[in-house]
C-alpha cells in the first residue's frame, strides 16, 4: 500500500507546525548518537572558590578536536536578565575547532564575555552564554556542602542550573563560517555544534556546582548524585530571534519537515509491524508521559495546551490496550487514521514522534539529509514564462491566495529589526512607528501581490521581462520557484495577521533541535529545556538511544 | 575578519536601505560575498557606489541588447548585471556583447559568473585593459586581482567561450596512448575469466 506525503496546506500551518515535538530526527539526539564514540575529557578547570574562572572540555576523535572554552564571571543582581538587551552574563562559551593554545585562550578571554559585541576568528565555531538559576544552583550548592543531595521536587519544578539565552553559530560576529567545516561527515546533521556546545556546558554547570560547594565546605561536602545530574538539563530562553530563520531557509525547512514526513510515510506502510516494534513504541509512549505531567508552565495558552494533550494520549492509550490490535496490517497507518478522526494536533504530532522510536532503519539515513546547500536554488529560472509561475501559486498557496490582505486583521503586523540588538522584532503597524522598513517575512501578502501582478501579464511572457518590470516581487518570484521544487518549504499561514502566534514559529524550530518543556512567557518568548536525562559524556559510549523518556522529573 | 556569512548579511541589509527591492538587495549580498571569497574588493566597491549613487543617476538598463551605449551617465552595475543574469539565455546567440560605460564593472562581475554557470559556458569580460575569465562560477581566472576601486568600465566585452576542447586531437591521442599503458593485453584465458567493459568504457 503506498501512503501519500502528507499535504503541506495541512502540516505548514502554523498551528500545527507549533504542536511538534522533539522525535528521533531531533538534533541533541543525532548529536549524541554521532558523537557517543568520541573521546571526552575535561582538559582545564581553574576555577576560584567562588567558581569563577576558565574551563576547557573537548571532544576528540582521530585527528580532530572541538573543544568548548568557558568563562565564568561574577554577575551582578542587577545585571542579570534573560533578555537579549543584557550585557554580562554568569558565564560565556565557544566552542574552539581543535585545542586552544594559551593565546587563544587569552584572546578569547577578552572577546567572549562580551559575547555580540566581542570578535570571534575562523577558528571559533559557536558562541553562547548563560545565566544561572540562581534559586536552584544556591540551593544545590547549599545542600551538596552540608553533605546532602539537592530537594529532587524543586528541581524537577525547573529542570536546570542553568539557562542560556543565545545560541550563535554560521559567521556571526566573525565565527567559522558554515563553508570551512561543512565537509566533515560528523557534522551534516544541522546544528551540531550548536548541540554540542549546550550539551557541554550543561556538564560545565554540574562541575561548577561540585566546586563551589566542595570549596564552601570542603570537610563535609558531596557531589551531586549522577542519577539527579542526569536528570538536569539545560535551559533555554528564546525570543523572537529565531522566528524568522524557518522564514529565511526554505529549503532546509523543507528539508527538516520532509525528513519527518517521510518518515511517517514509511512507517505508515509498513504492513506487518514485529511486536518488537510495538512494544518498544508503547514502552516509549507511556514512559514519555513523564515529561508532560512534570510540564510545568504559568502560560494558560500552554496550559490549555498540556491538559488537551495528555487527556488526548490517555484516550487514545485506551484505546491502544483496549480495541486496538497490532497484528492488523498496517497498524500504523489505522493509528494515524485514528488520531486524525479522534485527537488534536498536538496529540496527534506526539504521535507521530513516538512512532519513529523503533525505527532506526528508516530514521538514520534521514538525519545527513536534513542540511541543505541553499545556495543551489537561489538562482531564478527567468527561461519559464508567467503562466508557469502563476500555476505553481495555485497549486501551492492555495489558502495563501484566498486571504484577503485589504482587511485590516490580515496586514496587522510588521516584522523589523531592532537597531538596538540587530534582533527581529514583530509590531502592531497601525500603532507602532517603522513600518516602512518592514523585513521581507511578510511571505503570504508579497505571494499574494505577486500572483496579481502575475495575472495582468501576458501568459506567454518570460519571467526576465517580468521582473524588468516587477523588481519588488523578485524575492517571491525566488520562493515561488523553490517551493516547486521543496513543498515544505514555506509556512502556509499569515505571518503578519492580528491573531499570529509567533511561539508556534519557534516551536517549531525548537522541536527539531530536540526541546521540551516549551513554557511560553508571552506570545513572543519562552523557555525549554534540551537534554533533560541525557547521559552525561562519560557514560555517553553505552547510552541508551530512548534515553528523553527515562527522565526522573 | 569579517566572516563571509557577515558580509552577506551586511551587503543585503544596505543595498536595501539605499532603495533596492528585498529580492535584488539579497542578490547583491550573494554578490558581495562571492567578490571577497574570491579576494576581489567586493566590500570596496560596493561601498563606493553607494556613496555615489545617491548623488548620481545611473542609468537603468533593463533589456540587454548586442550594443549597449549609455545615453548621459554610466549604467548602474546591479541593474545590467541582474538584466544579463536574467536574460542570458536569450543572449548566448550572440557571440560577444559589448557595453560603454558602466559603473563600479566589479559589482557588475558576479553577475557574469553565476550567468556562466546557468548557460554552462565559460564567460571572458573585459573591463577596459582588465580580462576574467569566469568558469561556471566555480573560479575566476584574471590578469587583474586586487585592485581596489574600479569606478568605472569605459568599454566592457563579454564573450561567451563555446564549450570546446582546449587541446589539438593530436595532443590528446598521445596522452590516451600513453594511459593504455595501464591496461592490461587479455589473452585468450583471460578473455574468458575476466568479466567487464571494454577500453573505452569510463567507469
Amino acid at each position: 500500500m503506498e501512503i501519500k506525503l502528507r499535504n503541506p496546506n495541512i502540516v505548514m500551518k502554523l498551528s500545527r507546525l507549533g504542536s511538534f515535538h522533539q522525535s528521533k530526527l531531533s538534533f541533541l539526539r543525532s548529536f549524541l548518537k554521532e558523537f557517543k564514540d568520541w573521546d571526552y575529557k575535561r582538559d582545564l578547570f581553574e576555577l576560584n572558590e567562588l567558581g569563577y574562572g576558565i574551563a576547557v572540555y573537548s571532544f576528540k576523535k582521530d585527528k580532530r578536536v572541538y573543544s568548548l572554552i568557558c568563562f565564568a564571571n561574577k554577575l551582578d543582581e542587577n545585571d542579570r536578565s534573560d533578555r537579549v538587551i543584557a550585557t554580562k552574563w554568569d558565564a560565556a562559551f565557544t566552542l574552539h575547532d581543535g585545542i586552544p593554545t594559551k593565546k587563544d585562550i587569552e584572546r578569547l578571554k577578552n572577546e567572549v564575555p562580551k559575547q555580540e559585541v566581542g570578535r570571534l576568528s575562523y577558528k571559533e565555531l559557536t558562541l553562547s552564554r548563560a545565566n544561572k538559576s540562581v534559586r536552584i544552583f544556591n540551593h544545590v550548592v547549599e545542600s551538596l556542602s552540608n553533605g546532602k543531595q539537592p530537594d529532587i521536587k524543586l528541581l524537577s519544578k525547573v529542570g536546570y542550573l542553568y539557562r542560556t539565552t543565545a545560541v550563535y553559530g554560521s559567521g556571526k560576529f566573525g565565527l567559522a563560517d558554515r563553508f570551512r567545516i561543512k565537509n566533515r561527515e560528523e557534522i551534516y546533521g544541522p546544528f551540531r555544534l550548536e548541540m554540542m556546545l549546550v550539551y557541554l556546558v550543561r556538564q560545565f554547570t554540574f562541575d561548577q556546582v561540585n566546586h563551589v560547594a566542595k570549596n564552601k565546605n570542603p570537610r563535609k561536602a558531596v557531589n551531586l548524585d549522577l542519577k539527579i545530574s542526569r536528570n538536569l538539563g539545560i535551559g533555554n530562553s528564546t525570543g523572537l530571534g529565531m522566528a524568522p530563520f524557518i522564514v529565511n531557509h526554505p529549503t532546509l525547512l523543507n528539508n527538516w519537515i520532509y525528513a519527518r514526513e517521510f518518515a511517517l510515510k514509511n512507517i505508515r506502510e509498513i504492513k506487518n509491524i514485529n511486536k518488537e516494534d510495538s512494544d518498544l513504541f508503547k514502552k516509549c509512549l507511556k514512559k514519555s508521559l513523564n515529561n508532560i505531567t512534570s510540564w510545568n508552565t504559568e502560560s494558560k495558552y500552554q496550559q490549555k495546551k498540556i491538559k488537551s494533550l495528555l487527556s488526548d494520549l490517555n484516550f487514545f492509550i485506551s484505546f491502544l490496550e483496549n480495541d486496538f490490535d497490532f497484528n492488523k496490517d498496517f497498524a500504523f497507518n489505522e493509528i494515524y487514521l485514528w488520531l486524525e478522526r479522534n485527537s488534536g494536533e498536538e496529540c496527534t504530532e506526539y504521535v507521530v514522534s513516538m512512532m519513529m522510536e523503533p525505527y532506526d532503519k528508516i530514521i538514520d539515513p534521514l538525519i545527513n539529509k536534513m542540511n541543505s546547500e541553499e545556495e543551489n536554488y537561489f538562482n531564478i529560472p527567468t527561461d519559464r514564462t508567467v503562466s508557469e509561475l502563476r500555476e505553481i501559486l495555485e497549486e501551492k498557496y492555495d489558502d495563501i491566495l484566498k486571504i484577503d490582505f485589504k482587511k485590516k486583521e490580515n496586514n496587522q503586523n510588521f516584522w523589523f529589526i531592532s537597531k538596538n540588538k540587530e534582533e527581529p522584532r514583530l509590531a502592531d503597524r497601525f500603532i507602532e512607528n517603522g513600518s516602512e522598513l518592514e523585513q521581507p517575512l511578510a511571505i503570504a501578502r508579497d505571494i499574494k501581490k505577486l500572483y496579481n501582478a502575475l495575472s495582468e501579464s501576458k501568459n506567454s511572457s518570460t519571467i526576465d521581462k517580468f521582473l524588468a518590470k516587477n523588481s519588488d516581487l523578485r524575492h517571491v518570484v525566488r520562493r515561488a520557484f523553490i517551493i516547486e521544487k521543496f513543498p515544505y518549504s514555506e509556512i502556509q499561514d499569515n505571518t503578519i495577521g492580528k491573531s499570529i502566534m509567533p511561539i508556534d514559529m519557534l516551536r517549531l524550530k525548537l522541536s527539531f533541535f530536540g526541546a521540551l518543556k516549551f513554557d511560553p512567557r508571552s506570545d513572543k518568548w519562552l523557555r525549554i529545556c534540551m537534554f533533560q536525562g541525557a547521559p552525561l559524556p562519560e557514560q555517553l559510549k553505552n547510552y541508551d538511544d530512548h534515553w528523553i523518556y527515562n527522565s526522573l522529573n | 575578519m569579517k566572516s563571509l556569512s557577515e558580509i552577506e548579511t551586511v551587503s543585503k541589509r544596505s543595498s536595501r536601505a539605499t532603495g533596492f527591492s528585498w529580492g535584488i538587495a539579497e542578490e547583491i549580498g550573494k554578490n558581495t560575498k562571492m567578490l571577497e571569497m574570491f579576494g576581489l574588493s567586493g566590500i570596496k566597491n560596493l561601498n563606493y557606489y553607494f556613496r555615489v549613487r545617491g548623488v548620481k543617476n545611473f542609468e537603468k538598463l533593463n533589456l540587454i541588447s548586442k550594443k549597449n551605449r549609455s545615453t548621459k551617465l554610466a549604467f548602474c552595475p546591479i541593474i545590467a548585471g541582474l538584466s544579463f543574469l536574467d536574460q542570458v539565455r536569450s543572449l548566448e546567440n550572440f557571440s560577444e556583447i559589448n557595453f560603454e560605460k558602466i559603473a563600479y564593472p566589479l559589482l557588475f562581475l558576479p553577475f557574469i559568473s553565476r550567468a556562466s554557470e546557468v548557460i554552462g559556458k565559460k564567460l571572458q569580460l573585459k573591463i577596459d585593459n582588465k580580462i576574467f575569465l569566469l568558469n561556471y562560477n566555480n573560479s575566476i581566472y584574471s590578469n587583474s586581482l586586487n585592485e581596489g576601486i574600479v569606478e568605472i568600465g569605459n568599454t566592457v566585452l563579454i564573450k561567451f567561450q563555446e564549450n570546446k576542447d582546449s587541446f589539438e586531437e593530436k595532443e590528446w591521442k598521445e596522452l590516451y596512448k600513453l594511459s593504455e599503458n595501464t591496461f592490461v593485453e587479455e589473452n585468450e584465458s583471460l578473455k574468458q575469466v575476466g568479466a567487464g567493459a571494454g577500453l573505452t568504457d569510463n567507469d
